[in-house]
This record gives structure tokens, C-alpha cells and sequence, in this order.
């Protein structure tokens, strides 16, 4: 209960956090390049500002490269600059081993400056700080209950002995008046007890009886995970698209798992958690997660050895890599059928819709309860994305309603979204 | 409806009063509840009961844990290129299997096939399957593959066997070691073999084909000097004379030809033309079935036919009397007025019958029109005369080692009995084969090779044609290319894999090519080679030898069966074995088939204890001294002399659990004739025993009474004379409902439709605008009942199966059973009626059983008809079963709570009930069914080949035909994510896609520009009907009438007026 109050607090403040964002982004658009964001969807997968990864460090770029202007040929377009003959950009293509860097000809000038600016002001998080102010703001709360719980006796006792001593102090008035008192009915023959028993009774039973419906149903189930990966580091703050690693979520039937070759595309580089202060991870017992940890047990699975930033070889030369056991979190009968892509490309549907909050969550819960009656409710509710998509022009009664005006839209139920074998068979 | 009669069987054509108790029932057998004797003097009340129940419901709900368990999601660890979990990929490939060769798309879904789908890019299948192609992903899954090498039946290793062969074939001293296999036409197979060959060159590479063209090769090579199969055109022949060769079948390459015959078959009312197939065989089989005309012989006159049918083209008058005289005469007009537009065909192995063939063929100008020499077709090379010397030499002890691969000469082969007594006691034994089989268990060594689902090669089915074989899944097992095998013992460790690569990469020129080639998985000339060729042979020698060949009192032919072939790995195949033979429609076994009157001259005559009950009468068989026991199957147009048995069955213990225990080796009565040909026929002797044997015989299961129009069909002449009979049939007798209730008192009293009909019979020949012909149509569909009309919206879909161009060969039911996750039940509840097939083939019969020559045939392929005012919707307590917008009947099994009302209110009979957990469906364990010789499908290998697309239907449960409604669905999300209309022809259903007919239709009839509207409204509108239309039921299933090219419908036939149901049996 206490842990789903929590939860429930969670979800408002995700909402705020959510609103606060696309207020804060509505106002960024207009502004000057956001170097940071620039940094970290262009170049934060090869390059760190302060260390060197599968490129150099980027602090002090502006006193090392010859001219702004060779910084913006170079980053649109290395290859050019390193043909042209130009010396530093030769010397430093062998120092790296003769990996060509990635071209980037759609960033501007601008764009560039201001990437620039924002590696130049980079500094190093101060990991010191974070470690205690985490732990203080993830200590628990006092828990009440047991205080409740013994004042609710107390009081109860109260109630009783005065009920008593009410009875006993009315029946020896009465003795005293000469005004028979009423004769004494044990509780278990009290006609208001039985009935107010039964009907709870009744009540209840209806409630279990309903609540049995949802056997099996996982609403707020969250599993602990193999690894503590937060959707709140990588889709919230990171912003990491959720197709860049559920990539099945647009082809097919699944969303998919990334494998950990897809998770090390950018943890080669970023080997520790560095935010910890600004998001410290916590799990739901309120223990503190070490994220630099956690990107160590990645390592495992993926065969990854840090030191000497390679992957560990089995004996046929392949990589010693073992598939992560996630638990899973949302799942649906044998005789479900449900395909992501059908609702992500041509439903047009969020991912938040059925998955919740997912960018605020550090560990995922099952957000609905995927019942047929919740995705039924849905099929009732949902428009059809009938105008934009040619597939829907084959449906001539409804474009013929909607264009007279009968019609204002049209349902996915109104096209069979309601029938059995769109999802069993 | 019409006088025309069928039958299914002889039960229905002449009922016993056992056989009316049996069809009077849905489910066959009583409730078992009823068979509770003493049940009212119980002790224990109902009352009790009810409280019993009621405190164990309410004690189970308490004690059940309600916590969930924990599942698992695992990723790949390192995800494959191209694979996107729940995406279907196809891969084009090659089928292989004893030569025959056929371009494939596999359908994989995460690293493993599930489906075999025809390559349509082909220009020789077009996409034509069998069942066997469909059923060959089954194998790849068969627990019982070796799973490692083994030495003296002792698991091994490749090191180890390595070793073991080198030191064994360095040692040989010069005593020359046999390489035997089946037919092959792999270029890269031959390449390997070769190298071999120069490392050892003592090395002699037979080959053999357990099913022998080797007569037919050598009268080839004396005719026409080269020992080759020529490539046949069905399709330029007016006229098919086929002796004895069951082309649709089992011949040489049925799918190729299947294709070729439909399309000279497919005629609608502007395009009345059709080939006539005329076929002369002594047993019934699946060609026989479709022909035109059928003759039944004795197999030993066909060489006296084949010599008549030449002497009447020449002009010369045959000695043959009766009814084959009547043929010979019939067929050489028919040759002689299609000249250059003829083929003839036979199925004998004996090189004279063939070389007269052959004459004939080029007499009638078959070469370079029907049939060339310039393409061969390669997938059947075999040689009896180097079969027969290799045994001469093992018999001698002059073989130093024997290597086999995909043959089982052990098995399969005349000489069985030698290499049994020999092949121990040679140097080196090795087999390839994929299980430890007849002669792998011979052998010292067993290096299996890969399924070639699992293998890269190359095939060159007919010459010039290329297809090349790519894996689809990585090795199961320990196994290993016997490509790779052979190239290592010779000293080349290259791996099969970079030797077809280089080979190709050479051939083709580059990576690039490569890659395409393998993407499309064909190189195809641009057409056909065809040139004509000089006869040479000699007539006079072979047609005196032909008259030579003795006739016997009752011949036995040993044939093929559509679904077990030779045997092989066919016979552990529970799919195949449970496919109902298309003309017995027996599972699980092989039996005798005889004809009736001969049953009855036997004393196995139509009685209960042979038609209705499962018990058949044994009969001992003999001939070329093997005796076999085999169960009697009486079969209606089989010849009076002659029985037949089929091969492929009595396997070996270790070749599987479906195998195992089925049936009897029928390869032991083969022999060799005086050219060392093995006959397929022969002199036989039969006694009746007193035992008895069941078998399992689906034909009247999911029965519904005949007399009722289930069926149409017309000769070429009356389709001519009147093409929209049946249209104005269908109009007439359904115009009595075309009017409303409410719009004119009385309309559906008998006297105004009278009228309506009359006036449209009148108006027979007027062909009036296509949308006034829709409108009475429309009109039933509206006022023909008293439910509420639904108007079209978006897609509905439609099937069409063309009646004239299914030949029953079972390619769907296979293709069906592999898409649809369709369980396999077993010989006993197969007895039991509780097959599950969800499209069954009807094979119904017409014409008079005693006389074997007018048995007509005609398949009616059934499979729920989705009906738009369905029977079983209505009655479905838990609207479990209910329709969609697009017309499709749907089934929520998780909502089925198996009253069975549907299927007893299903007037086509298309409901299967699981009545047993088949496939660990069930949520409860230890609650399969088991029954031994089905039982391999439930192990984690052989259940890969689920469809994770499909529900496995657990017990309880009511399942049919789903219109593969997640094909359709995939196709219809594919064109949805890409924003457009779904294309004519995207959505398929298996059975279609696999049809080598083309016989099935199907598509969004809402679509006025796709096929199936096309067919059923303009181009086919007079052959269209529905079955039992009049019942109003609206099916989405039609049928185009049959039209035989013949004179006399047995049907209709008035000197068979007298078999109606329920009349005398026959004398």
C-alpha cells in the first residue's frame, strides 16, 4: 500500500516534471543551439570532453585546431580535410589510428560554436558531493502504522469500556427508578450486528469475487531487474529515443530487448555514472544504486573487458557475450496477439499510452493493467488515423459519411477493432 | 437437385443399417457418462454431488497460489543482422530429396523454418508444392536425425571418424569402394564425389532410385541416344495418353507436371478448351483419378497396348480385346488428330514398353512440341544395371568399402537381402543417411549428413535450370555435409560451405552476383530449349518382346503413395502419415487394395465387418516368394486381376516412433526382368486369413448426406452446348427466395417463383449485364432469411477452389496442417474420428463398382465455408464463434467452452474438436495424450516447427479453418504501416499458396478489379456455385463445377440409375 502511495506521488510529479519539460522546451526552440543537447545526440557516442574515448577529448579544441573554420570542415566532413593534405588533421588521423570520424555535414556553424562552448565549459561533476546527498534524500520516512495501529486499539478499548460502564450506570439508574431495564441480547443475537455483519459480508465477497476477474493481471508489478537500468537516465534525462534500442517497435510484432551490443554502442564510452547527484538512483527498499556499478555488470554480459577496451573472445574467435535474463515485466496470454508496430507506426501511438511514464521511471512497473477490457476501451475511444493513411480508402461509407457530414471520425472499433480474431488466433 | 449420384464410399452407396446408425451422429461415440451403468442406484445423491463440486470449487480457489510466475525475457546477446524478433524472413532455396529437386521460400521466424512455400519465380514450378515438400520441414525437426557421428553404433567424433575412414581407405589395397546414392544433379555434389574419386580412383559412384526409371533411361538411350529424362510439356498436349504413369502423383516430377496439366485444363464459357487425359493403369491412383477417360489392364499388357496403339496410328488393327480394344482404338484417333499437340507417357520400368513409347511419341511429333531431348530433366539418373553389378561384386567380395548417401539399399533395393549379409564384413562401411536407418545400423560408420534446411549446395534440376540451397537454421546436431566428408577423406579440408562458394562465386562472377543469385535462388534460361529428335530405336525387336511378356491369373502392382514416396525419412513424417491417401483416404498403414468384385470372389465382400467397421479382413499375399500379411482396403475402379500394395512402409524400429510398427515392407516382392529392370509388378497369390486388422479410414469421418447439391459437374460437350446451365439452375431454384417478405403477398408461396423461374430458363442463352446478373443474387442474400443484411465494408474476403483443376493431391491439407499448427492425433483417434485436419479432401466416387472402367472421381477439397449467415454462430452458448466484417467465421478459442453445438449445426461438417491434449496445450501437466507412434511432436525439437503465430489449441477446444487469418493479417499490417491499399494477390492463404493447381482463389471480393471478383462475377460466373446454397448459409467459399472431357458422366449415367441410396446391393 505504502509503496503504491509512493508510486501514486511519483506518477504527479511526473506529470508536473512532463508539463515543466515541454513548457521549458517550447521557450528552447526559439533560443540560440543547445550545445549540450547537440553534444550528447551527435557526439557523446565517440567523444567525452574531458577523456580520451574512441576520439580524442574535446576541452581545449579551440586552442589545439588551427582555425574555427578548420574545426567546421573537419567536423562536416574529415575525409575532405585529411585528403586536402593538411598536416594536423593527417598527424592526428594516424594518432588515432587511422579511424575516419563520422561526417556530420547537416550540423551548422552555430551549431558547432555551440557545442564548442559547451565542451570548453564542461567541468567535471563532483562525484564527492553526491554520494551523501543522495543517501540523506533516499532515507525513508518514519513509518506510522504500528502508532496507528496500537492508538486504533486504544481507542477502541475506550469505546468499549464506556459503552459498558454507560450500560451498567443506566441499568442501576433504572434498578434505582423501578423501570425494568431492557433484557440483556448477546451481540452474536443482535439483529443490527447480524444484519450489518451480513451485508458486510456480502460486500466483501462481491469485491473478491470482482477483484478475481484480474488473476493473473500485473498491474504495478516491478520486478527486480538483473541490472538497475533506469528508462529514467536514458529516456529522460539523456533523452535517448526509445527506438534506439526498441527497435523492434516499428517492424514487428515486438518491441524488443536490446541485445547488449546495441547497449555498448554508447557504454564503451561511458564506463560510470556521472549523475548521481543530479538523479540518484534508488531502488523501491530505498537502497542506494552505484550506476557505475550497475555499467559493470553490463560489462559482464556483453564480454567487455574496460581495461583493455575490447571484447573478451571465446575460442572460435566470436565474443564472449551471454544474454541478459531481464524478468518480464509485461505479459499477455499464449492467445494474445499484439503487434507493436500496428500501434506505433500506423495507430500513431505514443509508447507512454499503454507504458506510462516511462522516461520518469528508474525502474519500470507494468503502468496498465492489460486487460482485454482495457485494450477493448481503448479500441472504443481511438480515432483511426483514417484521412492520412491511403490503407483506410478502401473504407467508401465512411469517407462518403464523414464527407456529408454524418460521421466526425472514426473509431478503430468502427473498422473491426473489436472483433475476436483481430487479437486471437 | 439432380439426378446425378455420388458416393463417397461403397458404404454410402450401399448402407447397411450399421453404417446409417454411424453417419446419424455428429460425434461418433456415446457420452461416456451413458455408458455408467448402474448410475441411478448410486449412492451418493446428485444433491451431494452438487455439494461435493461446490466445496472443492470454493477449497481449489483457497488453496491455489494466485501469485504469478516469473518470466523470463531474454535478448539476444549479440542480435543477428536482419532479424527482427516476431518479423517472419523467406529465404529462397532448394527442396531435395532422392534427385527430385525444387525451388523453395522458406519462412523462418527467429533462426528456424516453419513453412516450405514454392518459388513463383521458378519458370518450371511456379511455385508448385506437393505434400511432401510442404511436410519436408517436419523432418528437418524428426528426433530421431543422428544426432553425432557414431562408429559401430557408438556415439563418435568427426576426428574419430576421420581417422577411422582415412586409415580404412589408405588400407583398401586396391579394391575399389562403392559411393552408392539416389539420382543427383548437384553440380557442386558431382565436383565433390569427383575429387574423391581422383584421390581413390578405385572409387565407382553408383546411383540407384529406390523407385526405378532405369528401363525408361535405357530405352531413351537407344531411341534417342541419351540416357536422360526429357523434359515433358504437359501443357502444349491437347491430348495426354498416360499408361500406367501416375504424373500427378508420384512420376518423375509431379509438381513440375501438375502445374503444366492444370493449365491446359482452366477453361471458363468464352474459353471452352481442354486437354483430354486419357489414362490406362491397373490400379486406381491420383493421375487415374483425374482423367477424362480411365482403362483399367492388367500392368503386363501395357507393352501389348503400347504395341497396338503404334500399329492402329499406323493403321494397323490391335489383337486386344473388350474394353482395351475400345481404348487403343480411342486413343490413337485422338493421338492421330493432334499430332505435334500429343504426349504419351508410361509407367513401366521396362525398357521395351518404353522404346515402344517412344516410337509412339515420335510418331505423333511429341518431340520438340510435348517433349524435348534438348532440356533433360535431371532428377533421375539412377542405373539398374550398376545396382545389379555392384551386387554381383559384393556377392564376389570384391567391394573393399561402401559409402551411402540419401538412398537405403538395405531397405529399399533388390538386393536388400545381399547388402544385409555383406555390407558388415566389408573394410569400410559408411552412411550418411540422417537416422540410424535399415543400413546405417549395417554400417561401421554413420557420418550424418545435414538436412537441407541446414545445408548449402546447389541442384540443377533440369539442365540449364540451376537452384541453389542456402541454410536456414544452424546445425541441430553434430552432423556434417557429406560433401564435406568426402573432401576431407580425399585431403581437402575447404568447407563445404567456401567449396559451393567459390564454385558459384566463379561461375557467376563475383560477390555481388553471388549474393543476388542466392537471394532469388534460381538461374533460369530466359525459355525453354525445345528440339525435336530422331527415333532410332528398334521397333520390331522390342514390340516381339513386349508381346512376349506373360500375363498372370492376378497381378500385384508395388506403387508410391502420394505422402510416404519410397519411404525414406517420409516414413517417420506423422504429418505424411496421417495425410489420408487421396483415393483410399487411409492413414497410418498400407494395406491391400483390391477391387470389389474381387473382394467378394475372396470373401472379403462389401459387408458391416469390411466397410463400416475398423476391423478389415488380413490377407496373405506372395509373390516373387515373399509373403506379406496386409489388411484388404476394397477401392472401387481398381482391375479385377490386380491388387496393389504400397511401398515405403514396415521400416525398421530405429527409424523412428511414427515409422516404426506400420504397415509391411512391400520392397521385398520386387524383382528384376530379364534386362535386369526392376518390375513394379507382378504375378501375385492371395489367400484370405481368418484375422482381422483395423485401419484407420478417414473418407466418411466428417460426412454429410450425398443427394444434396454438393457437387456439380458437366462433360466439354454440355459446358459447350450450354455453359450457363448451372447458372440458371442455381437461379431458378434460389429465386423462390429472392423476394421479400413484405413487399408482395405470398412471395414465398410456390406459385409467382414457378413463373420467375420459368421465365429465366427461357431466357437461358441471353448473357444480360453483369450487374443485373449480381442483383438476384443480392436479392437471395437480402430476402432469403430473417436476419438482418450486412452491408459491405473495407475488405471481405473471398476463396474460389476450381473443382476442374484439383487433382486431390493433399499438397493443401500438408500446407494447412504446417501454417495452422494443426495437431496430428494418432491411429487410434484417428479410428476414433477425431482427426483434426481443418481442410479434408471429399474424394467422391460415380459410376458402377463393378464395372472398374466407369468409375469417375471427383475431389472436393472442404474446409470452412465462412459462412456470412453461419449455423454455428447461432448456436454457440458463449458467442465464442462469431463473424467479422470481413467475412471471415471466427473461433476465440480462449472463449470455447466445447459444447459442440457448432459442429453439429455445421452442415459442411468443418468443426474439429481437440478431444485431447495433443500438444502440451494444456495448462495442467501430465495431461498429453499419448500413443506412442505419434508422440515425437511433443519434444523440444520437433515443436520448433510451431507456428509462433498460430494458438496451440489445448483440449476442450473447437478449431477449424481460420482462412489463415494471420497471413491476412500480416499482409493487411504491412500495407497499413506503409500507408497504401493492400494489393490483389498480398494475402494469401497456405493452402493456396501451395495448390500446384492453381485451383484455389482467394482475395478481397469487395475489390471489383481483384481476381476472385473477376472469377466469380465475369470470367467463371457459369461454373460458380456454392455448396448447399439453397440452405441460405452465404458461404465465402465457392466452387467451379468439374467439366470432364468425356462423353458419358457416370453421374448421370442411366445405366446406373439404379444406385440410389438405400437401394439393393449390387449383383
Amino acid at each position: 500500500m505504502l509503496s503504491y502511495i509512493l508510486r501514486m506521488a511519483k506518477e504527479i510529479k511526473g506529470i508536473i516534471l512532463l508539463v515543466a519539460i515541454l513548457v521549458l522546451q517550447s521557450f528552447n526552440s526559439i533560443a540560440a543551439p543547445d550545445g549540450k543537447a547537440l553534444f550528447q545526440a551527435n557526439c557523446a557516442a565517440c567523444h567525452n570532453p574531458l577523456k580520451d574515448a574512441t576520439g580524442p577529448a574535446l576541452q581545449g579544441i579551440s586552442g589545439r585546431a588551427p582555425s574555427k573554420e578548420w574545426i567546421y570542415s573537419w567536423i562536416k566532413n574529415s575525409g575532405n580535410v585529411i585528403s586536402s593534405g593538411d598536416k594536423y588533421a593527417n598527424e592526428i588521423f594516424l594518432k588515432w589510428n587511422k579511424s575516419a570520424m563520422t561526417a556530420f555535414p547537416s550540423l551548422k556553424n552555430e551549431d558547432i560554436d555551440s557545442i564548442i562552448s559547451y565542451v570548453e565549459n564542461f567541468k567535471a561533476p563532483s562525484s564527492v558531493a553526491a554520494a551523501p546527498g543522495a543517501a540523506t534524500s533516499a532515507t525513508p520516512k518514519g513509518d506510522n502504522t504500528l502508532l496507528y495501529t496500537i492508538l486504533t486499539i486504544v481507542l477502541l478499548l475506550i469505546i468499549m469500556v464506556l459503552a459498558s460502564v454507560n450500560k451498567v450506570l443506566s441499568r442501576a439508574a433504572n434498578a434505582k427508578e423501578g423501570v425494568p431495564s431492557p433484557k440483556d441480547v448477546p451481540f452474536f443475537r443482535n439483529k443490527v450486528v447480524i444484519a450489518l455483519l451480513a451485508t458486510m459480508i456480502f460486500v466483501g465477497f462481491g469485491v473478491w469475487l470482482t477483484q478475481g476477474a484480474e488473476f493473473g493481471r500485473q498491474k504495478n508489478y516491478m520486478p527486480k531487474q538483473p541490472i538497475f537500468y533506469s528508462h529514467k537516465v536514458h529516456a529522460g534525462v539523456n533523452q535517448v529515443n526509445c527506438l534506439y534500442c526498441h527497435s523492434g517497435a516499428e517492424k514487428g510484432r515486438h518491441a524488443m530487448i536490446p541485445s547488449t551490443t546495441v547497449c555498448m554502442n554508447c557504454h564503451k564510452q561511458i564506463n560510470e555514472y556521472t549523475g548521481a547527484e543530479a538523479n540518484p538512483l534508488v531502488d523501491l527498499e530505498g537502497n542506494t544504486i552505484d550506476g557505475t556499478a550497475e555499467i559493470k555488470k553490463l560489462y559482464d554480459y556483453a564480454g567487455w573487458d574496460p581495461a583493455k577496451k575490447d571484447y573478451r573472445r571465446n575460442a572460435d574467435g566470436s565474443i564472449a557475450a551471454k544474454p541478459t535474463e531481464w524478468v518480464k515485466i509485461h505479459n499477455l496470454p499464449d492467445h494474445v496477439y499484439f503487434n507493436h508496430s500496428l500501434h506505433t507506426v500506423s495507430g500513431k501511438i505514443a509508447c507512454q499510452r499503454c507504458h506510462g511514464g516511462i522516461q520518469e521511471m528508474d525502474e519500470v512497473y507494468q503502468f496498465a493493467d492489460l486487460s482485454m477490457g482495457w485494450c477493448i476501451n481503448c479500441h472504443r475511444e481511438t480515432k483511426v488515423q483514417f484521412a492520412d493513411n491511403n490503407y483506410y480508402s478502401i473504407f467508401q461509407k465512411y469517407h462518403d459519411e464523414i464527407k456529408s457530414g454524418k460521421r466526425a471520425d472514426v473509431k478503430v472499433s468502427d473498422i473491426g477493432g473489436l472483433e475476436c480474431q483481430k487479437c486471437h488466433y | 437437385m439432380s439426378k446425378k449420384q455420388y458416393w463417397k464410399g461403397l458404404e454410402e452407396l450401399e448402407p447397411s443399417s450399421a453404417y446409417k446408425a454411424q453417419i446419424a451422429d455428429e460425434f461418433r461415440e456415446d457420452l461416456p457418462v451413458l455408458d455408467m451403468s448402474g448410475i441411478e442406484e448410486a449412492t451418493t445423491s446428485r444433491r451431494d454431488f452438487l455439494k461435493y463440486l461446490g466445496f472443492s470449487t470454493v477449497a481449489a480457489t483457497i488453496a491455489a497460489s494466485c501469485e504469478m510466475p516469473v518470466r523470463n525475457a531474454i535478448p539476444y546477446a549479440i542480435k543477428p543482422e536482419n532479424v527482427t524478433p516476431g518479423v517472419p524472413l523467406m529465404y529462397a532455396s532448394t527442396y531435395v530429396d532422392g534427385g527430385e529437386s525444387v525451388p523453395v521460400l522458406v519462412r523462418t521466424r527467429e533462426g528456424r523454418p516453419i513453412k516450405i512455400e514454392g518459388n513463383r519465380d521458378s519458370s518450371l514450378t511456379q511455385g508448385a508444392t506437393t505434400a511432401r515438400i510442404q511436410a519436408s520441414v517436419l523432418n528437418l525437426y524428426d528426433a530421431t536425425r543422428l544426432k553425432f557421428p557414431t562408429i559401430n553404433q557408438k556415439e563418435s567424433t568427426w576426428e574419430a571418424v576421420d581417422k577411422m575412414v582415412g586409415d580404412a581407405l589408405t588400407g583398401m589395397g586396391g579394391a575399389p569402394v562403392y559411393i552408392l546414392t539416389s539420382s543427383m544433379n548437384s553440380v557442386t555434389s558431382a565436383m565433390a564425389v569427383a575429387q574423391f574419386t581422383q584421390k581413390y580412383p578405385n572409387t565407382k559412384h553408383v546411383m540407384y532410385d529406390a523407385i526405378s526409371y532405369s528401363g525408361m533411361l535405357d530405352a531413351n538411350l537407344s531411341s534417342f541416344g541419351s540416357r536422360a529424362i526429357p523434359a515433358y510439356r504437359f501443357d502444349n498436349a491437347k491430348v495426354i495418353v498416360s499408361l500406367g504413369a501416375d504424373f500427378l502423383g508420384t512420376w518423375i516430377s509431379p509438381e513440375i507436371y501438375a502445374k503444366q496439366y492444370s493449365k491446359g485444363r482452366k477453361l471458363n464459357a468464352k474459353n471452352i478448351a481442354m486437354s483430354k487425359h486419357i489414362q490406362v493403369e491397373g490400379m486406381m491412383s491420383l493421375t487415374g483419378s483425374s482423367a477424362d477417360e480411365r482403362y483399367t489392364c492388367k500392368p503386363s499388357e501395357f507393352g501389348a497396348i503400347a504395341v497396338a496403339i503404334l500399329n492402329a496410328l499406323n493403321g494397323g488393327s490391335s489383337n486386344l480385346s473388350g474394353n482395351l480394344n475400345t481404348a487403343v482404338k480411342k486413343i490413337a484417333a485422338s493421338l492421330n488428330a493432334n499430332k505435334g499437340a500429343a504426349l504419351v507417357v508410361c509407367g513401366s520400368n521396362d525398357k521395351n514398353v518404353q522404346t515402344i513409347v517412344n516410337a509412339i511419341n515420335a510418331n505423333i511429333g511429341a518431340l520438340g512440341t510435348t517433349m524435348t531431348f534438348a532440356t533433360t530433366n535431371n532428377t533421375k539418373k539412377g542405373s539398374d544395371t550398376d545396382m545389379n553389378a555392384f551386387a554381383d561384386a559384393l556377392k564376389s567380395g570384391s567391394v573393399g568399402g561402401v559409402m551411402c548417401f540419401d538412398c537405403n539399399p538395405a531397405y529399399d533395393s533388390i538386393h536388400a537381402a545381399v547388402i544385409k549379409e555383406k555390407l558388415a564384413s566389408l573394410k569400410l562401411s559408411v552412411s550418411f543417411n540422417d537416422r540410424n536407418d535399415e543400413t546405417s545400423k549395417l554400417c561401421k560408420v554413420a557420418a550424418p549428413s545435414h538436412h537441407w534446411l541446414e545445408s548449402w549446395g546447389d541442384a540443377e534440376p533440369h539442365t540449364g535450370y540451376f537452384s541453389l540451397m542456402q541454410p536456414t537454421i544452424s546445425p541441430l546436431f553434430k552432423t556434417r555435409p557429406w560433401e564435406e566428408s568426402l573432401l576431407k577423406w580425399s585431403g581437402d579440408t575447404t568447407s563445404h560451405y567456401d567449396f559451393v562458394k567459390n564454385y558459384w562465386m566463379g561461375k557467376l562472377g563475383g560477390q555481388a552476383a553471388y549474393d543476388a543469385t542466392l537471394q532469388k535462388g534460381i538461374i533460369e534460361p530466359e525459355t525453354m530449349t525445345m528440339a525435336g529428335a530422331s527415333f532410332a530405336g528398334n521397333i520390331a525387336d522390342a514390340s516381339a518382346k513386349c508381346s512376349a511378356i506373360k500375363s498372370s491369373a492376378k497381378e500385384i502392382v508395388m506403387y508410391e503413395k502420394v505422402g510416404i514416396g519410397r519411404g525414406a525419412a517420409w516414413s517417420n513424417n506423422p504429418w505424411l502419415q496421417e495425410l489420408p491417401d487421396p483415393i483410399s483416404k487411409c492413414t497410418w498403414d498400407n494395406y491391400v487394395l483390391m477391387s470389389p468384385n474381387t473382394a467378394k470372389a475372396n470373401g472379403a465382400e462389401h459387408t458391416d465387418l469390411n466397410e463400416v467397421n475398423r476391423f478389415k479382413k488380413v490377407f496373405k499375399v506372395k509373390a516373387n516368394g515373399s509373403e506379406l500379411s496386409l489388411p484388404v482396403l476394397v477401392l472401387p475402379g481398381m482391375h479385377d486381376d490386380v491388387i496393389a500394395v504400397a511401398l515405403g512402409y514396415g521400416r525398421d524400429k530405429t527409424v523412428g516412433k511414427a515409422a516404426a510398427e506400420t504397415g509391411k515392407n512391400a520392397y521385398t516382392m520386387l524383382a528384376k526382368n530379364a534386362d535386369g529392370n526392376i518390375q513394379y509388378a507382378s504375378a501375385v497369390e492371395m489367400t484370405a486369413t481368418s484375422e482381422t486388422y483395423e485401419l484407420a479410414i478417414t473418407q466418411t469421418h466428417h460426412t454429410f448426406e450425398a443427394k444434396r447439391p454438393i457437387l456439380y459437374e458437366f462433360t466439354l460437350d454440355q459446358f459447350k452446348k450450354e455453359p450457363a446451365a448451372l447458372y440458371e439452375e442455381r437461379k431458378a431454384h434460389l429465386s423462390h427466395f429472392t423476394h421479400s417478405f413484405d413487399d408482395e403477398q405470398g412471395g414465398h408461396d410456390a406459385h409467382a417463383p414457378k413463373a420467375d423461374a420459368h421465365a429465366a430458363k427461357t431466357d437461358a442463352h441471353a448473357t444480360p449485364h453483369a450487374e443485373a446478373e449480381t442483383d438476384w443474387q443480392e436479392a437471395f442474400r437480402e430476402n432469403g432469411t430473417l436476419y438482418p443484411n450486412h452491408e459491405p465494408l473495407g475488405l471481405k474476403w473471398g476463396m474460389s477452389i476450381d473443382l476442374s483443376s484439383c487433382i486431390g493431391c493433399g499438397a493443401c491439407t500438408i500446407a494447412c496442417q504446417a501454417e495452422n499448427n494443426v495437431s496430428v492425433v494418432g491411429k487410434k483417434q484417428v479410428l476414433l474420428a477425431h482427426d483434426m485436419h481443418w481442410l479434408r479432401i471429399d474424394r467422391y466416387f460415380a459410376g458402377d463398382p463393378s464395372k472398374p472402367d466407369s468409375i469417375q472421381t471427383l475431389f472436393q477439397p472442404m474446409l470452412c465455408q465462412h459462412c456470412d449467415n453461419a449455423p454455428c454462430e447461432n448456436v454457440c452458448p458463449v458467442n465464442a464463434t462469431n463473424h467479422s466484417n470481413e467475412g471471415i467465421n471466427q473461433m476465440a478459442y480462449n472463449r470455447c467452452i466445447g459444447t459442440r453445438y457448432c459442429a453439429n449445426n455445421c452442415p459442411y461438417k468443418v468443426r474439429r474438436f481437440n478431444w485431447r491434449d495433443w500438444n502440451e496445450a494444456d495448462c495442467f501437466d501430465d495431461n498429453v495424450y499419448e500413443d506412442g507412434r505419434r508422440d515425437d511432436l511433443n519434444n523440444d525439437i520437433t515443436r520448433m516447427v510451431l507456428n509462433p503465430d498460430v494458438t496451440v489449441r489445448s483440449r476442450g477446444v473447437m478449431e477449424k479453418c481460420s482462412f489463415c487469418v494471420q497471413r491476412l493479417q500480416g499482409a493487411k499490417a504491412t500495407a497499413k504501416k506503409q500507408g497504401r491499399t493492400l494489393g490483389d494477390g498480398e494475402a494469401t492463404t497456405a493452402c493456396q499458396q501451395s495448390c500446384p493447381t492453381n485451383a484455389i482463389e482467394f482475395g478481397n471480393v469487395n475489390d471489383k478489379a481483384s481476381a476472385i471478383y473477376k472469377l466469380r462475377y465475369e470470367e467463371q460466373k457459369e461454373r460458380v456455385f456454392h455448396v448447399l446454397e439453397d440452405l441460405h448459409t452465404l458461404p465465402n467459399v465457392n466452387y467451379l463445377s468439374k467439366i470432364r472431357n468425356t462423353d458419358v458422366l457416370q453421374s448421370v449415367n442411366p445405366e446406373n440409375a439404379g444406385h440410389e441410396a438405400g437401394a439393393k446391393p449390387h449383383a
